[in-house]
Parts: structure tokens; sequence; C-alpha cells
């Protein structure tokens, strides 16, 4: 019988057994049987069963309850019956207490078993309904990874489609966490370079004189420590794409090196002769403001042109709040296996507290504050008691004593000094808490000079 | 096709022949009566004061005539099986016997006048519905078709002693392939 629902019945006595799994048969369910605990074990590993009926004695081995605690560590939500022929409140409490839904006396009447069935069938349902709904859901809204409802997004999801062919180069604009890094893989993936490299760049996290190596490469002793011949990026990605994040922080040196690239679209690696062509496509990524720093003369007003060929300009997620559900349910799947956790959803109240806020870090911000309540959360929906350190977070910033007249840029500055003193330095961890990425992070401690 | 019907000692000639022209009508087998079964001895639960369905169908089958297609028990008799407190007939999904009690099925039972109507009414559903389990058909969701299922005498009564069109349809072709394997040819 190809039911899509799987009984198992374990008993030791198989007349028990045998005519429970008949009976239910009839109803059109796919049933097996175990004769002890030890075989429903072996079993439910091979086939997750929607519902076990396992009888609460069974000599010799473990018990009904054990069964069904040995059964729950790998399907947490497993339906299990205890079902017994000798009543008795305490085992009752037990077989309800350690997480069945239902204790049978046996024999039961038809209309009991089969109204509890129907039940558990109609409500199992409704949840292979509901999570294929999601799916359709999150499919109708998710362009390669890019989660969203929101107008501007879609614009930027068309503009994707539309230059993902050419061989322009890309500028993507947007405050720390909202995804540049998505959008430029997204543009590599609808394109028709998906199947050469995507390779990526933090301008920001590297040295002036690592930097240039680590995009042009460089040749056997062409300076100190270069031991042997090094790939730069530009020759990796071939005929892929180049991404180089965080562009407004390059030195005006590189900015030259980078405009004669692309002018040109040939370079040579450090201390080589030999001219290489230049195949990838360059899209470039900054939380700066580009045109700002051109007028500043901070950054060259020919390389911006050169790379603002195309302008992609994402939304913070302040200006697209009904994405917030909907990364919601996204991260909280994704992050509920990685962390290994039951958390299958977020009540409405702790909903309104995610709408509620500002998101300084954006999605990234989301993400990881999604990832301490699931870390830290009980319950299988998060609860706003699982956000207590966003409140606590917003209490203390709320109540901050700022001196007059202080600069914006001093605000930042004693903020990183002081989550860096909080995490004891660990980069990682106040990128997080900062709700940057750590090349941002680095870019700022060197801006301010910050000592760790 | 043959249709064996086995009584138990105690079930009425005239339900029996009810049954036999009801079958006949309705399904494309001939019908022939065996001789009356002795209930087998592990049959009978004396707590319970109960006949073990499965119990039954076991013995049956040994006694099953090697032309039949199908073997249907009909008897007077309680039935339950362990882990239910009864049931109103039991049958081998896509197998050969099925077995009905008449005990639960008369007004009486439930401290009404009788009426025998009602009480052929109650039982021809009852032996379409475990022979229709012998078709491999399984419970239908449609409470008017017989193959509904039945957990009280209320159920029965929605219910019409016909299959719905679905069922028709998975029962024409469980019965064509049935008529392919026993080489018959005419309708």
């Amino acid at each position: 019988m190809n039911s899509p629902w799987k009984i198992l019945v374990v008993d030791d006595e198989i007349a028990m057994r045998e005519s429970l799994a008949a009976w239910l048969q009839e109803d059109g369910y796919g049933v097996d049987t175990a004769a002890s605990g030890r075989e429903a074990v072996e079993m439910a590993r091979e086939t997750a069963y929607d519902i076990y009926f396992i009888d609460l004695k069974m000599p010799p081995g473990i018990n009904g309850i054990e069964t069904m605690l040995e059964i729950r560590k790998r399907q947490t939500d497993a339906t299990v019956v205890i079902v017994t022929a000798y009543a008795a409140v305490d085992t009752a409490i037990t077989a309800i207490k350690e997480g069945a839904q239902e204790y049978m006396v046996k024999p039961c009447s038809p209309e009991e078993i089969s109204i509890f069935v129907q039940r558990v069938i109609k409500m199992k349902s409704l949840q292979r309904e509901n999570v294929y709904l999601r799916q359709k859901l999150a499919k109708q809204y998710s362009f390669w990874d890019i989660i969203s409802k929101n107008s501007q997004m879609h614009a930027i999801f068309d503009l994707i489609r539309e230059v993902a062919d050419q061989r322009s180069t890309v500028l993507i604009q947007g405050e720390s966490g909202t995804g540049k890094e998505l959008v430029a893989r997204a543009i590599h993936k609808a394109s028709d370079r998906a199947a050469r490299p995507f390779v990526g760049v933090s301008c920001a996290a590297l040295a002036e004189t690592l930097l240039e190596s680590e995009i042009f490469g460089h040749e056997r002793g062409s300076f100190t420590g270069a031991i042997a011949r090094k790939l730069g990026k530009f020759e990796i990605a071939a005929g892929g794409t180049i991404f180089l994040d965080e562009i407004g922080d390059i030195s005006p040196k590189l900015q030259m090196d980078l405009l004669r690239v692309l002018q040109e679209r040939k370079f040579f690696r450090i201390g080589g002769t030999k001219e290489i062509r230049m195949e990838a496509r360059v899209i470039a990524a900054t939380n700066r403001n580009l045109q700002e720093a051109v007028e500043t003369g901070s950054f060259r007003d020919d390389l911006y042109y050169r790379l603002n060929v195309i302008n992609i300009k994402i939304p913070a997620l302040r200006e697209r709040k009904q994405d917030i559900p909907l990364l919601a349910d996204h991260f909280i799947g994704r992050l509920a296996i990685e962390t290994n956790k039951p958390v299958c959803g977020i009540s409405k109240d702790a909903l309104k507290l995610l709408l509620d806020h500002g998101w300084p870090g954006n999605v990234r911000e989301l993400e990881n504050t999604l990832e301490r309540a699931i870390v830290t959360a009980h319950g299988e929906v998060l609860q706003v008691a699982d956000f207590d350190f966003l409140e606590r977070n917003r209490h203390t910033n709320a109540h901050w004593d700022i001196p007059a007249g202080i600069s914006l840029s001093e605000i930042e500055k004693h903020a990183i000094e002081a989550v860096l003193e909080q995490t004891g330095g660990n980069i990682m961890e106040s990128s997080k808490i900062l709700g940057v990425d750590r090349s941002t992070l680095y870019t700022k401690i060197k801006k301010y000079d910050i000592p760790r | 096709m043959l249709l064996c019907i086995l009584p138990v000692e105690g079930v009425q000639e005239v339900d029996l022949y009810e049954m036999e022209r009801f079958v006949e009508k309705t399904l494309p087998f001939r019908t022939r009566r065996e001789v009356a079964m002795l209930l087998p001895p592990g049959a009978h639960d004396p707590k319970r004061d109960q006949y073990d369905g499965t119990v039954i169908l076991r013995a049956a089958l040994e006694l099953c005539p090697a032309d039949a297609s199908r073997l249907l028990v009909v008897m007077e008799q309680d039935l339950f099986i362990p882990m239910l407190t009864f049931i109103f007939g039991q049958a081998q999904l896509d197998g050969t016997a099925a077995v009905v009690s008449l005990n639960r099925l008369r007004p009486e039972s439930y401290g009404l006048p009788p009426r025998r109507d009602l009480f052929v009414e109650r039982y021809l559903k009852e032996i379409l519905h475990e022979l229709g389990h012998t078709f491999g058909l399984t419970h239908c969701p449609d409470p008017r078709c017989v193959m509904s299922l039945s957990v009280n005498i209320i159920n029965i009564d929605q219910k019409r002693a016909q299959f719905c069109g679905n069922c028709t349809v998975r029962l024409a072709d469980k019965l064509n392939t049935l008529r392919r394997e026993s080489g018959v040819t005419e309708e």
C-alpha cells in the first residue's frame, strides 16, 4: 500500500499488533509492526512514522516509555500513543509527561482510535500543507537566495536579470549588512558566466601592498617574501566575476591601477613583464557614499565613473520592513537546522518586536539576532522573552549619555572600543554585536587607530 | 467467479438467502453455501465473551474450497480484535476471506423495537463493505459510500448499500484483473 501516512504498531503480543495493524490498513494507512521496543527503535531509524502505537509493558528489553524516548531523540515531533492493558494513573501521567500524545487502555473503542488517528492525520496534513505553502511563498519572493517582496528589491531583481549577461561594471551601494555580496552573487549566477568562478576580495581587510598582490598576483622574487609566483584574483576569476568589496577604502595608488585595468582590460603581475588579459567581469561594492568621496577628493572621479556603469542601490532593512516576517521565517528554518534546535516559528508579539526594531546592522543583524534567540530558546516558537537581549541593548542605547558637541565618528569609535573591550578583542563576536561585517570592522579599527 | 458463504451455526436461513441474492445482483459472482463451520476453540475469549475475528478468519481459510474466489463467514456471535472492544466485521485486505457478525446490527441491541428491513439493510451493507476490502478497497472518505468506516451503528445507517463513483471504478479495475487471472471471459 502506497499510503502517504505511516503507522508503526509496537506490541510483544502478536495477536494484538497484527489485528490492530490489519484494522488500520483497512483505513488505507501504511502500517508496519514491531515485536519489541528495540525493533521499533531500529525501524524508526529507517522510517519516520507519523504515528506510533506503543505497548507500555514489553518484556524483555525496553518498555513503551523508554521506546518512545529513544524514538523521540531522532524524531522530536513523533506522535506516540502509549497503549496498556493495565490502566494506572501514575503510568498515564508519566506517559503524558514524557511526551505521549495519548494514553489508551486496551481494548479501546473503535471510535476512540478512529477519532484520534483522524485528528492526528488532519493536523499532520495541515502541517505538510503549511510547509509546502511556505516553500512556495519563499520561492515566489526569492531570487537567487535574496528574499524580498519589496518593490525596490524587485526592481533590483529585474535589473539583475537585464544586466546579468552584459560585461559592464556594476557598482553596488548599500549599508553594511544589506546583502551586497548576495546581489553580486545573484548577478554572477544569473549570467552566462555562472559556470565560471566568482572571486571575492575584501579590499578593506588587507594592507595596500598585500591587496595589490592579491588582486594582480606577483612573480617570484618581486618583493621580499614572494617565494613563488602567485596568481592574482583577476586571473583566478578568469572568465567569471571578480567582486571587489569595500572599494571605497582602497588607496589612491590602487585606485589608479584599477582604473588602468578597467580601461585597458589588461594588467601585469607585480614584478611581471607579461601582459595578461582581463576576462573577468568586475562588480564593486561599498557602504560609503562614493559620490561624496569623489567630491571631497578621496576617490578618483574617473574610477568612480568606470565602476558606476550600472548602479544598484540596496535599501536598508528599515526601508523594507515588510520583508522582516519573510526573512525571519527563512532564517528560523535554516538556523534551526544548523543549530539543531527544534524551533519552528516566532510568536506574533516577538515578530512585532522585530518589526519595531531599527536594524542599523540590517539583514545581517536580523540573522545574528535570530541565531542568538534560537540558541537560547526553550520552546518551539520564539517568544518576546527570547529577544530580551535586544530590548536590553535598546534600553542601554536609549540612556546613553552622549556629551554635546561630539562627532558621529567619535561616537562610532567609542562604540567599537566598548564592544572590543567587552569581547576581549574578538573581531568575529564584535562584528556580530555591532552588526557590521569583519572587513568593515577592520577598516574602522584602522581608521580610528584603535589599539587591540 | 465464485463466492462461498460459510455460515456459523445459528444464522437464519432467510438471512443467508437474502445475502446470496444481494451478492449475485450486486457483484459479478455466483454464490455457493458451504456446510456450517464450527467455531475454533481458541476463538472464544471467556473474559469478554466475544469471538476473535482474526482467529476465525484463520480457521475459515483452512476450510476455503479450492474453486472459491472469495470466502464470506457470517455469524451471529459478537466479534472483537484484541485491541478493540468490538468490530462489526473483518477482512483480509486484498485477500480471500472476510467475516461479518450480525450481533450488533439489530435495532433491539440498542433498546429499539425490532425492524427486519433495517436489520437486513445493515448486514447487506456490512457484507459489501468487508467484501470490498477483499478487493483491495480501503475506507472511503465519502460517508455515503459503503466503504466508509463504521465505528458505530449510526455510521452504518448513514451510508448506502452501494459503492461511490471512485470505489466503483477501483472495484471494476480489480474485478477485471481477477477475471483475467481466472480466465473468465463472460461478463
